[in-house]
């Protein structure tokens, strides 16, 4: 057994292909103005980085907050402000768009032997939009932010703050409709774009991840998109829909917001499960165990998905029958998540394994979202909900999933493809170096979180009770560590453009379509018009493939 | 210019019965790029189902809370007006339905006949919007805007409408609830409107087109999917009609 699996070309002799998609065009009008679903993809990965470190040095001046129990470096309005607008960044402007965006937009053409995304310029309008938003999030924040929480809770949010909650719901509104329209384009592209032979049950499971975080997007986020326009008329005129004194009902916000963003966090985990079904495969040698069950879960997810919103508000007066039927609504998604990495776990059994770097952040996924998993059963039975909630047990559990799960997938996806995108490889030491330093700084800074939501550290105060600082000094030391984790990346990766080794058409010797033809690859991906005649993560195909591919060379 | 030929060169091998200039690149044939348009709409039109779905249901809610608030305040609308509105979208619908059949059938005088058909009777519609939006303005019934509970409160004061159904007065608590009623008649009927307006802009775009003849030579898609679009917005307000004006009336 080998200690890698990476086969490059040789050095010395090897090119990158002079026509791509990188080279094709230039100057700054052809990005803009491209209808080409990779160059949006690359759009959208500088515009997400940019905004996940802002949303990063948000959360870092929360962690600097809370090393000590007083307040003492910042005033609690701006705290408010501060942590409101680091969950809105993240969640609206990084999160979501997170993997769909970038590397879905990237790879789901190419993985079903399309030439681009069914329509392209909605694809391009959908960056756009994405812009929109996320520069009227920036200039909220610097008129002065707002400071409901990422929540917009009402009557908080329409009768009592004074801060900007119109031009932020305009922003996290706009955002909406970007990812509208990302999912619709994926669900038209998985259906009507797909290369002969390439039937459902060949397409690989970042495919079907990213169809159930497609349905999501396109049934959820008009919802929420209706939420906070009534939002903005209450906080104008007075409607009334929302204001107790005049009829109105508070927790009708609640239904139809968590309606959302309940199913929201699958928009952003599903693609992530997508990501980590392709690396394990790879990295282990072996067809996803139960290729099945593992695409079905993904379509399970999304709808058992649609049915449990309610559990966000179970101290909030709903009936206490409402509340039972959700806690048992909540318990079954676990099932399908669960199947998920049972089977990833399967799939290792007597693998190949070799410990590239996007293998171990998929490790990495693995094991801190099954902790932010189950820990959401606990959120999820309402007896231990009622101690634990508005705790930092929730931030703990939330960022266990989004941040050690979501995170991690994401960070494995761009070190796995990025020598298809950019045709060099990254150097695997150092990567290796920062997936261990994320994963270390990930621990430190949101387990002992756990810990203190169960003691009873209330979230969103800027002061807490002596006895706390311990363990927040803990997840501050953890905070900087992961900032180091993060920063580390975005270095290497931005020197391995020029310097990185070449990559050849299948550094990982992986299966997918996407690694049958060039890297970086051609405008319309493909020179010939690709035809499926094998299941998925096929590697006999792949051998019998190569082998033959050497016969016709050494002829 | 020179990517064309790229891309022209690159598709070669694979085989096309036709290539006509509207067949975008990444497509194969002229059926998948149909296909793929009109899948799309539907989904577009399933967000939109969602988005007032919100809407509905937070009708939904309030009227079963407050119903006797809601069927004093549907009385406050003139229901001859609301028909006749019903009847002019539905007769839109048809001169959309008719254009679309003058596009499969490449006939282009009667696509441009019909489609200004239906754009005159688009404005017809908001038109008839308009009277009715400024009764309410000139009987204060805009919820946040000197909202006045008259007549409910002392129903008499209001004789028009007091002629027709005799409604009792209201306890001033219920009579309160009538501003929720108004606040989702001018949501609901509001947000139809605007996409009513999106939708005639797109019409008033659409016309130029088709007197060019650019939808009359095999390339009807955009038509057929817009035709779609006003047939829902056609859909809502049926919907809106009958949870508006017509609550009291079995």
């Amino acid at each position: 057994m080998s200690d890698t699996i990476v086969s490059l070309p040789d050095q010395a002799t090897a090119r990158i292909p002079k026509d791509n998609f990188i080279t094709r065009e230039n100057g700054l009008l052809s990005w803009l103005l491209t209808s080409d679903h990779k160059r949006i993809a690359i759009l959208y990965l500088i515009s997400i980085t940019f905004f996940f470190f802002i949303g990063g040095a948000l959360a870092g001046l929360i962690r600097l907050e809370l090393l000590t129990p007083q307040t003492d470096l910042m005033a609690t309005d701006t705290y408010n402000k501060v942590f409101t607008m680091h969950g809105i960044i993240m969640i609206f402007f990084f999160l979501v768009p997170s993997v769909p965006a970038t590397l879905g937009n990237f790879f789901i053409p190419m993985m079903i032997g399309a030439k681009d995304l069914a329509l392209p310029k909605i694809n391009l309008l959908s960056w756009y939009l994405y812009m929109a938003g996320g520069l009227l999030a920036l200039y909220t924040m610097m008129i002065g932010g707002v400071d409901t929480g990422w929540t917009f809770t009402t009557p908080l949010s329409t009768h009592y703050v004074n801060t900007n909650v119109l031009t932020t719901g305009l922003a996290v509104f706009i955002a909406g409709f970007s990812s509208i329209l990302t999912g619709l384009n994926f669900i038209v592209t998985i259906h009507k774009m797909r290369a002969p032979g390439m039937t459902w049950f060949r397409l690989p499971l970042f495919i079907w991840a990213h169809y159930a975080a497609s349905i999501l997007m396109v049934l959820a986020t008009p919802v929420v998109a209706i939420a906070i326009v009534l939002v903005a008329l209450e906080r104008t005129l007075g409607i009334g829909v929302f204001d107790p004194t005049k009829g109105g009902d508070p927790l009708l916000f609640q239904h139809l917001f968590w309606f959302y963003s309940h199913p929201a966090v699958y928009i952003m985990i599903l693609p992530g499960m997508g990501v980590i079904s392709e690396v394990i495969s790879t990295f282990s040698r072996k067809r996803v165990f139960g290729y099945t069950a593992v695409a079905f879960s993904s379509v399970a997810i999304a709808v058992f998905g649609f049915f449990v919103w309610a559990h966000h508000m179970f101290i909030m007066g709903i009936s206490n029958y409402a509340v039972l039927v959700f806690s048992l609504l909540t318990m079954l998604v676990a099932v399908p998540s669960a199947i998920k990495i049972f089977n990833w776990t399967f799939t290792l059994y007597k693998g190949s394994i070799t410990f590239e770097t996007p293998m171990l952040y998929a490790f990495g996924f693995m094991g801190l979202f099954t902790i932010g998993g189950m820990t959401g059963v606990f959120l999820g039975s309402s007896g231990t909900d009622i101690h634990l909630t508005e705790t930092y047990f929730i931030v703990a559990h939330f960022h266990f999933v989004m941040v050690g799960g979501m995170l991690m997938a994401f960070l494995a996806g761009i070190h796995f493809w990025w020598p298809k995108m950019t045709g060099r490889m990254y150097p695997e030491k150092i990567s290796q170096l920062a997936a261990v330093v994320t994963f270390i700084g990930f621990n430190l800074t949101f387990f002992p979180q756990f810990i203190l939501g169960m003691l009873g550290m209330p979230r969103r105060y800027a002061s807490y009770p002596p006895e706390f600082q311990i363990l927040n000094v803990f997840s501050t030391a953890g905070a900087t560590i992961l900032g180091v984790g993060y920063l580390l990346p975005v270095l290497y990766l931005i020197w391995s453009l020029k310097y990185g080794a070449i990559a050849g058409d299948n550094p990982w010797q992986a299966t997918g379509l996407e690694w049958q033809t060039q890297s970086p690859p051609l405008t319309e991906n493909f020179a010939v018009m690709p035809v499926m005649d094998h299941e998925a993560y096929d590697y006999e195909w792949l051998e019998k493939q190569q082998k033959e591919q050497g016969v016709a060379s050494a002829e | 210019m020179q990517n064309s030929q790229i891309h022209a060169a690159n598709s070669a091998p694979l085989a096309h019965e036709e290539h006509p200039s509207y067949l975008r690149h990444h497509f194969n044939s002229t059926e998948q790029q149909a296909d793929a348009a009109g899948f799309a709409m539907w989904l577009f039109l399933l967000t939109e189902v969602m988005f007032f779905g919100g809407l509905f249901t937070a009708y939904l809610v309030y009227r079963n809370w407050y119903y006797p608030a809601f069927v004093s305040g549907s009385h406050q609308l003139n229901v001859v007006w609301g028909t006749t509105n019903t009847a002019v979208l539905i007769l839109s619908s048809f001169t959309m339905a008719m254009g679309v059949w003058c596009a499969q059938t490449r006939r282009r005088r009667g696509l441009v006949l019909c489609l200004a058909l239906t754009f005159f009777l688009g404005l017809v519609f908001l038109g008839i919007k308009t009277v009715e939006y400024r009764e309410k303005i000139e009987k204060h019934h805009v919820p946040g805007f000197h909202y006045s509970l008259q007549s409910f409160l002392d129903p008499q004061s209001d004789p028009e409408v007091y002629k027709e159904y005799h409604d009792k007065a209201l306890v001033p608590d219920m009579a309160r609830h009538t501003e929720l009623y108004f606040s989702l008649y001018f949501l609901m009927t509001g947000m139809h409107a605007l996409h009513m307006i999106i939708g005639i802009g797109i019409l008033g775009f659409m016309i130029l087109r088709a007197r060019a003849g650019a939808y009359t030579a095999g390339h009807e898609t955009f038509v057929v999917n817009f035709g779609l679009y006003w047939h829902f917005i056609d859909i809502i307000w049926i919907y809106l009609f009958a949870l508006l004006y017509l609550i009291s009336r079995h």
